[in-house]
């Protein structure tokens, strides 16, 4: 559907998520390093659970179709399970890495607090809206739009629009998860991980079988890639999605303020642990 | 500080280190989604069409022919034209254009084609193959096949140059001597065409006399040709790629295949024969054309023709006594004769720089198969060249020709009548020769002045064409075995051209004996018009070879690559049909000259895969013993690099890189813009 389809979903897309990136982040090197961590950590739960899916689709009969839909279900809930685990796995190097900040800083203080850290789930967001979106840009260049077998016009816009409010879901999830782990509120974490799972699982209805993907990658692709038809979609994803978006951020409003100023006393509390 | 050095390290390290396994794994990302073909979104949009066949770009000394498109595909939204007025909507009525139309197979006439040549609104066409064939017969080639590279020119015969005494074939408009530039394809199967008609119901039709709506269902068409202007160009150009450059891009490749020829009696092929020795020569065609790239079933133009050839070569020999006869024959398959004579003009060329080990100056007499299967009230008509005939030396031989095969036509259902002596040859492979020297030669052929066949160089010259019958319910087994009529009538005439060969061939017996067998002409037929992949020519065939049978309709085009797979078949058929099982091991078969024996430098030896057992799975190969041999059938012109030349055929087929359809839905560009719109509120 030519460039202006492209350029049209990629910046509804990313674009205020990259207006984020570049008010908030883009100054200060260490949230720049933050952000692309988290990114990759994203991009290595991804592999491994793609991998696990990969495994398990081929080691099973491929003409078994609620077989075929059980792996799928499981896929999803694995990933969303494995994300969520190196969130935790991230929190834990960063708390390390506050450590070392402080040993290394000169009035004792982290120039960075745990909350600002939580851009971490920026970095998860960007990543996984990349991984959603790239392959129907790709198809956006092309002639043809999404319809001849029946499926919604709309189809590019609204995966466009899903993709950008995942990105700011994981900002939110990044923020609640650091706050939980933080303050040791479990329930935190439970939300984040439950609201994960609900997200992905409406997510994931996906047309064709996955036996019919040819490899793990593309096939994890498909998980993050396909969106049912629009009525389902506008009320059963990007309605309830947008919904846990703005809950979230409203959580993660009153769990701790993320711009916080750099320099002075030292921000955060549990800023050095001897 | 060291500690805390070493830590500040450490933290830059890992960063660096993040970044950069970041990188890599965005590119891993792009790379990965750019792999992701047939991934589900490319399914939900795109629905690509399979049983395709374009329309390529052939070039000669002067012109280019056939189709081009974009080099990224000729987008269009689809018509369908069934009947004359739908192509106004298409001409001057339709809103969006460009169109690409979807014609059915009645209607693709010249008029029409020449109408859409000269229309900037259509990008493209989808012709749907027409079931049954057009009843007013259909024939892309030229009404004067391979005109000025026949023997009829300025200085020989000149008031039979050019088809002035008769229009050969009188059906054919020309189309596929036509350069268009919009891609053109043939949708061979009825069920893709009704997917498309469906789309164009669902989206393009008017609703109650209103312009449809977006979005709209559109085609589009890969078929970007390379070579451009004529075969100096593109062999110009390819020669200086392939000079300079060191990853060459050729741009074009010439036709050219290989001939299939064997002798009676068995000759020395290293070295010449006797220049007393006399061989009467038989030939035929094997390839035909047609519109679109590799879609020939030449039934009638080519496959009857060598299906009778090898079937009287068979006949003869069975006959005890061949071996003493006083004149050789020699059984030859021409490839390429479609294209101004390929096959037929490189062995006389071979013949006349002495590397062929037959001379000129040895051929007796000459006997051509022109297309035979369409004999109206079983006449066989015999052709003559009146200007040879002029000559006090040749008009007796051939004289005695036609009394031979006169001769061997009493008892068979074969009536042979000579044409009028003033009238001029077909196009036929016997022109070249006489191109070279006056032989003594006839054609023989169904059709007295123009072609019985209303199919010439078609796709609709199929089994069909030559009235293959068979009954309903066979199976693929039984369906090789049933005889039909047309093998029947086919048999008779490869009797009495095998009768009338042991006559000029200086054989005195009884001819009563010889006779063609129905039952292998008819295997013959079923082999190279309805299904290659069939347990006789299983048998024959040698082991590595099983890509060579496939259970698609065969196609005889001549194509670029060498050794096209009806050459070959034809190769083991002869083989099969003329040679002797020799009692030798595997090695001894493949490797003859380990053991030294004479006679086996006149022999070619083929170890075939044999029949399978009806118990067991396994073949029961056994060595053949033949004296089938090929010669290269390219044109002399790109031996001699004369790209130009007037004398030979200069025919070469452009390359390409891409060819495939698909449809899809456009959107309108008022949704692009409020996209954009959006997108721009956004940031």
């Amino acid at each position: 559907m030519t460039l202006a389809v492209f350029f049209g979903c990629s910046f509804i897309a990313f674009g205020p998520a990259l207006g984020l990136c570049l008010f908030s982040v883009v100054r200060e090197p260490l949230r720049v390093i933050i952000l692309v961590a988290g990114a990759f950590f994203w991009l290595v739960s991804l592999l491994l659970s793609s991998l696990v899916w990969f495994i398990a689709v081929k080691a099973s009969d491929p003409g078994d179709e609620p077989l075929q839909k059980g792996l799928l279900i499981f896929g999803v809930l694995f990933s969303v399970l494995l994300q969520e685990a190196f969130r935790f796995l991230y929190y834990k190097l960063l708390r390390k890495a506050i450590e070392g900040l402080v040993a290394l800083s000169e009035d004792g203080c982290s120039p960075i607090s745990i909350q600002q850290m939580a851009y971490a789930g920026l970095g998860f967001g960007l990543m996984s809206g990349a991984f959603s979106m790239i392959n129907l840009l790709a198809d956006a260049l092309g002639p043809g739009t999404v319809g001849i077998h029946g499926d919604s016009q709309l189809y590019f816009l609204t995966s466009a629009f899903m993709t950008m409010v995942m990105i700011f879901l994981h900002t939110f999830w990044g923020i609640l998860f650091f706050h939980g782990c933080e303050t040791q509120r479990w329930w935190e974490m439970v939300a984040v991980i439950f609201t994960h799972l609900i997200v992905s699982g409406l997510g994931s209805r996906v047309r064709q079988a996955p036996s019919q993907d040819p490899e793990g990658p593309s096939g994890a692709l498909s998980l993050s890639c396909s969106l049912p038809a629009l009525p389902a979609l506008w009320c059963c994803q990007l309605g309830p999605t947008v919904a846990f978006s703005a809950i979230s951020f409203l959580f993660s409003v009153i769990g701790g303020p993320p711009f916080v100023p750099a320099g002075g006393r030292c921000p955060g509390a549990p800023a050095a642990r001897e | 500080m060291a500690a805390g050095a070493g830590w500040r390290m450490g933290a830059g390290e890992r960063g660096r280190r993040g970044a950069e396994t970041l990188f890599r794994g965005l590119l891993f990302c792009v790379l990965g989604c750019g792999f992701c073909w047939g991934n589900s979104v490319e399914r939900k949009i795109y629905i690509p069409l399979n049983k395709t066949a374009p329309c390529v770009r052939l070039l000669n000394a002067t012109h280019q022919i056939g189709c081009q498109s974009s080099m990224n595909g000729d987008t269009g939204v689809i018509h369908v034209v069934e009947k004359a007025q739908d192509l106004k909507w298409v001409l001057t009525d339709g809103p969006h254009p460009p169109y690409m139309v979807l014609l059915d197979g009645e209607l693709f006439t010249r008029e029409l084609m020449l109408q859409l040549k000269g229309s900037s609104r259509i990008s493209g066409l989808a012709v749907a193959i027409s079931k049954p064939s057009p009843a007013q017969g259909f024939s892309p080639g030229l009404k004067c096949p391979n005109d000025g590279f026949g023997v009829y020119s300025n200085d020989y015969g000149p008031q039979y140059a050019h088809c002035n005494w008769t229009a050969w074939n009188p059906l054919g408009n020309g189309l596929a001597y036509e350069d268009f530039n919009f891609p053109i394809f043939l949708l061979e199967d009825a069920n893709e065409t009704q997917v498309i008609k469906q789309c164009y119901q669902d989206h393009n039709l008017p609703q109650n006399g209103s312009v449809p709506e977006y979005p709209l269902c559109a085609m589009q068409l890969f078929a970007h040709m390379h070579a451009v202007t004529n075969t100096v160009t593109c062999m110009r150009r390819s020669s200086l790629q392939t000079a300079f450059s060191l990853n060459p891009e050729e741009v074009c490749d010439a036709l050219s295949d290989y001939n299939v020829w064997s002798t009676l009696k068995p000759i020395n092929t290293s070295s010449k024969i006797n220049p007393l020795d006399e061989v009467i020569i038989v030939a035929t065609r094997i390839d035909s054309h047609s519109f679109f790239w590799n879609v020939a079933p030449g039934a009638e133009s080519a496959v009857a023709s060598f299906v009778t050839h090898l079937a009287a070569a068979e006949a003869l020999h069975k006959v005890p006594d061949v071996q003493m006869l006083p004149r050789n024959i020699m059984f030859t398959f021409f490839q390429g004769e479609t294209f101004d004579y390929i096959g037929s003009s490189r062995m006389v060329y071979d013949m006349k720089m002495d590397k062929f080990p037959i001379r000129l100056d040895n051929i007796h007499s000459f006997l051509e198969l022109s297309q035979v299967a369409l004999r109206n009230s079983s006449v066989l008509w015999v052709h003559t060249d009146p200007v040879s005939r002029r000559n006090d030396s040749i008009q007796p031989q051939v004289e005695t020709l036609v009394e031979a095969l006169i001769n061997s036509s009493v008892g068979a259902n074969v009536t042979l009548q000579e044409v009028g002596q003033s009238q001029p040859l077909p196009p036929s492979s016997f022109q070249r020769f006489l191109r070279a020297k006056s032989i003594p030669g006839v054609v023989l052929a169904d059709h007295r002045t123009s072609f019985q066949n209303r199919y010439y160089q078609s796709m609709y010259d199929t089994a069909e064409n030559i009235l293959m019958k068979y009954p309903e319910g066979l199976s693929p087994e039984e369906t090789l075995d049933y005889v039909t009529d047309t093998a029947k009538s086919l048999a008779e005439v490869a009797t009495v051209v095998a009768r009338a060969l042991y006559q000029l061939a200086g054989g005195t017996g009884n001819t009563s004996a010889i006779q063609a067998d129905p039952r292998t002409v008819s295997r013959m037929l079923y082999g190279f018009l309805i299904k290659t992949n069939n347990s006789w020519f299983q048998s024959i065939i040698k082991q590595d070879l099983k890509g060579l049978l496939g259970d698609e309709l065969p196609q005889h085009y001549i194509a670029v690559t060498t050794l096209v797979n009806t050459t070959q078949l034809v190769q083991y058929v002869l083989a099969n049909l003329t040679g002797t099982v020799v009692n030798f091991t595997k090695e001894e078969c493949l490797n003859p000259e380990k053991t030294p024996n004479p006679e086996k430098e006149m022999y070619v030896y083929t170890w075939v895969q044999g029949s399978r057992d009806p118990n067991s799975t396994s073949r029961v190969p056994f060595c053949v013993q033949s004296t089938v041999h090929l010669t290269k059938a390219a044109s002399p012109a790109f031996e001699l690099k004369q790209w130009g030349s007037t004398e030979y055929s200069t025919w070469t087929e452009s390359r390409w890189k891409d060819i495939r359809a698909r449809i899809f839905l456009i959107a309108s560009k008022e949704l692009e813009s409020t996209l954009e719109a959006i997108a721009e509120a956004d940031i």
